[in-house]
């Protein structure tokens, strides 16, 4: 059994209320709704999905910062959906995150020093201080940044600095997973592929498994070994990174795929026909296959019934009753197809 | 004889006094926009990018700016032009849409009612003919069912319809010259596409010329006929989209294009960040402002400053770098072909250069 994490059924509704004492509720917002997954240890798995498609709320679900509606989280083999009180602090230790937003992650009024050295603090370790201390310079160092700066403030460092310092902090405790929702998004471009090849050398040298969460595919492909692309609250392809990007079959991958701006003007006569309307609400979800509304191959077996992930003979698992064929990645422009 | 440019931009500086010192947040560039043509301007942020398009439309002017230089919009100086008759450029034939369509919105108001009063700003028209344009206008940008939709709130419209909606807003008294500021970065991806696809139909449609602003190299190599990109308030460079992805000259421009994960590059492509941090606009790097950051600076860049200079071969094409053109075309060579800064230097032997 080498997997790490184990997400079965997965699902979290947000309800809707009326009414300010007697709160009626009306309605949820499915934000998850019905995930399976595994993640392997040492792996990174990509999750990928527009804005409203679950995919922070899964994150915030597994670190148990949200509790599930229903399903279960399995950690190394343990059930961790209803720990509670000291039982869910030793479970943390096993799993941390890094923020989108390294402004707003840091607390302005401490020190370096002291923001990498809270996880030794909460979980009562490392006691001397001296060694408290030598242990924040060297993972500051691990991390790329100047040790002799444990006593500077957040403000005194740049987004990209403080997005190592982030890092630091989430790796203090050397946990079995790591994380990272949008890291980079909120960096300037020259600065995000330090923090990139950062996550990626962490995670080598460390063996971390990493979760990583982001919208831009580019990068997701460029870090990840498997991804899971959602939408509405459900995964609905799931594969390894070649199979995924060269050969996508679920329809929403495929519009994905072909609407990453490509640095390459060349390529701009090839025709495109950009993803028509807009995401559904989460509130009130298509019925069937959630993406029927917007599909271009939907037919009416499609808001009937809602089709299960399963292998589809590529390499990755998708949820289609119609799965794209070679012909139409092609014609739908997906630059990273084989 | 060539087309009379649209806009063009001479020597502009754009500084603001603080408590830290002076901010040179542009320090003088030079562009022009030709009709119905589209101009990315790339760079990250501080770079300048967007002051210069707020200047252009004097949206500076009150923070206690010191402009110098010249915004010639059809022989006019819009620099030095008064208040009022500025006021008949902007919205007009002028426009700019933002970032953040939620908060360009005023969320009290319906769209409707908002397109109404960018209309009749500038128009004597009846409150129904106003209407009825509004109405027009949000079919023309795509949303769907325009005759109810134009009596919702901002907070009932999605996030690309809320830019389709501030696009429409732009378009109300048909600008000559759109200018839009990293229009899709808020936006998804599928929605971004829409997005850009829409103004490219705009602009064949409505013969306007576009400035896009944006830090994202994709999008303007999906939309923009020519380049410039920026950094700490300078153009280094400035071509066709074409001849900057295929032989772009300036070592800033190589390594923004080699920090990027390519969708359709080898997977395992190791990227190649920019050293350093971008620099304070208060106490600027002397010389060539990029030398602090440059794998292959000599001795000699930290007090000479480049000047933006067109290229031997190609007189569209300038670049502001003080490296032999055949060094640069070296260099390029080396690092397309995947090598890292390092090994371009040791391959190609810099003069001066740390080894």
């Amino acid at each position: 059994m080498s997997s790490i994490l184990r997400l079965r059924a997965l699902v979290k509704h947000f309800p809707i209320t009326r009414g300010i004492i007697f709160q009626r509720t009306i309605g949820a917002v499915k934000a998850v709704d019905g995930i399976d997954l595994e993640i392997e240890r040492g792996e990174t798995l990509g999750l990928v999905g527009e804005t409203g498609c679950g995919k922070s709320t899964t994150a915030r679900l597994i670190m148990r910062l949200l509790d599930a509606s229903a399903g279960e989280i399995v950690l190394a083999g343990r059930d961790i959906t209803r720990l509670k009180g000291a039982d869910l602090k030793a479970a943390r230790r096993e799993m941390q995150m890094v923020f989108q937003d390294p402004h707003s992650s840091l607390n302005p009024r401490k020190t370096i020093g002291s923001i990498i050295a809270e996880p030794f603090a909460i979980h009562k370790l490392l006691p001397d201080r001296d060694e408290r201390k030598r242990e924040v310079q060297r993972l500051m160092e691990t991390v790329g940044l100047n040790p002799e700066h444990y006593n500077r403030y957040p403000h005194e460092f740049s987004g990209g600095q403080r997005q190592r310092i982030g890092v630091a902090r989430a790796i203090a405790l050397s946990p079995k997973l790591l994380i990272a929702d949008e890291p980079v998004s909120a960096l300037d471009v020259s600065i995000q592929a330090q923090v990139l090849n950062l996550l990626r050398d962490l995670q080598r040298r460390l063996g971390l498994t990493l979760v990583f969460i982001a919208h831009d595919l580019s990068v997701v492909r460029h870090m990840c070994d498997r991804v899971a692309v959602m939408y509405l609250g459900k995964i609905v392809e799931l594969g390894p990174n070649e199979a995924l990007y060269g050969f996508p079959r679920h329809p929403y991958t495929g519009a994905l795929l072909a609407a990453v701006p490509v640095a390459d003007p060349t390529l701009r006569g090839s025709e495109r026909r950009p993803l028509g309307g807009d995401v559904p609400s989460p509130a009130n979800p298509p019925s069937g296959c959630r993406f029927h509304t917007r599909c271009p191959k939907a037919q009416a077996l499609c808001a009937e019934q809602d089709p299960p992930l399963e292998d589809k003979g590529s390499g990755t698992l998708a949820a289609c009753h119609f799965p794209l064929s070679r012909e139409e990645v092609t014609q739908m422009g997906v630059r990273s197809a084989r | 004889m060539s087309p009379e440019p649209l806009l063009r931009v001479e020597d502009l500086h754009v500084q603001f006094p603080s408590e830290d010192g002076v901010v040179h947040a542009v320090d003088g560039i030079t562009y022009q926009v030709m009709p119905g043509r589209t101009l990315g301007i790339v760079g990250e942020s501080g770079s300048g990018k967007t002051v210069s398009s707020l200047t252009t439309l004097g949206l500076t002017r009150r923070e206690g700016a010191r402009v110098s230089g010249r915004i010639l919009f059809e022989g006019q100086d819009l620099v030095t032009l008064p208040e009022e008759r500025l006021r008949a450029i902007r919205g007009n034939d002028i426009a700019m849409i933002f970032q953040d369509p939620l908060s360009a919105l005023h969320p009290l108001y319906r769209v409707g009612a908002q397109l109404v009063q960018a209309v009749r700003a500038h128009r004597d028209v009846s409150k129904a003919a106003a209407r009825a344009r509004a109405i027009d206008l949000l079919g023309l940008v795509g949303i769907p069912d325009p005759a109810r939709r134009v009596d919702e709130y901002p907070h009932e419209f999605s996030g690309g319809m809320r830019q389709r909606a501030m696009i429409a807003m732009a378009l109300v008294n048909d600008p000559k010259l759109l200018i839009a500021d990293e229009p899709t970065t808020a936006l998804d991806v599928t929605v971004q596409a829409q997005i850009l696809a829409l103004m490219e139909r705009l602009q064949r449609e409505l013969g306007m010329a576009i400035v896009i602003i944006t830090h994202d190299l994709g999008v303007v190599a999906e939309v923009a006929d020519d380049i410039a990109v920026m950094y700490a308030g300078r153009i280094v460079e400035t071509s066709s989209a074409e001849q900057l992805f295929a032989a772009p000259e300036h070592p800033y421009t190589w390594g923004l294009l080699k920090s990027i994960p390519r969708l359709d590059g080898p997977r395992e492509e190791e990227l190649v960040p920019i050293p350093g941090t971008p620099p304070s606009l208060i106490n600027r790097p002397s010389g060539c402002h990029f030398h602090p950051r440059c794998p292959y600076a000599q001795p000699d860049h930290a007090r000479i400053d480049p000047r933006l200079e067109p290229l031997p071969g190609d007189p569209s094409h300038h670049v502001a770098c003080l490296l032999e053109a055949e060094m640069r075309e070296r260099l390029w060579a080396e690092l397309a072909a995947g090598a890292t800064p390092e090994q371009a230097l040791a391959e190609v032997g810099v003069p001066g250069a740390p080894a």
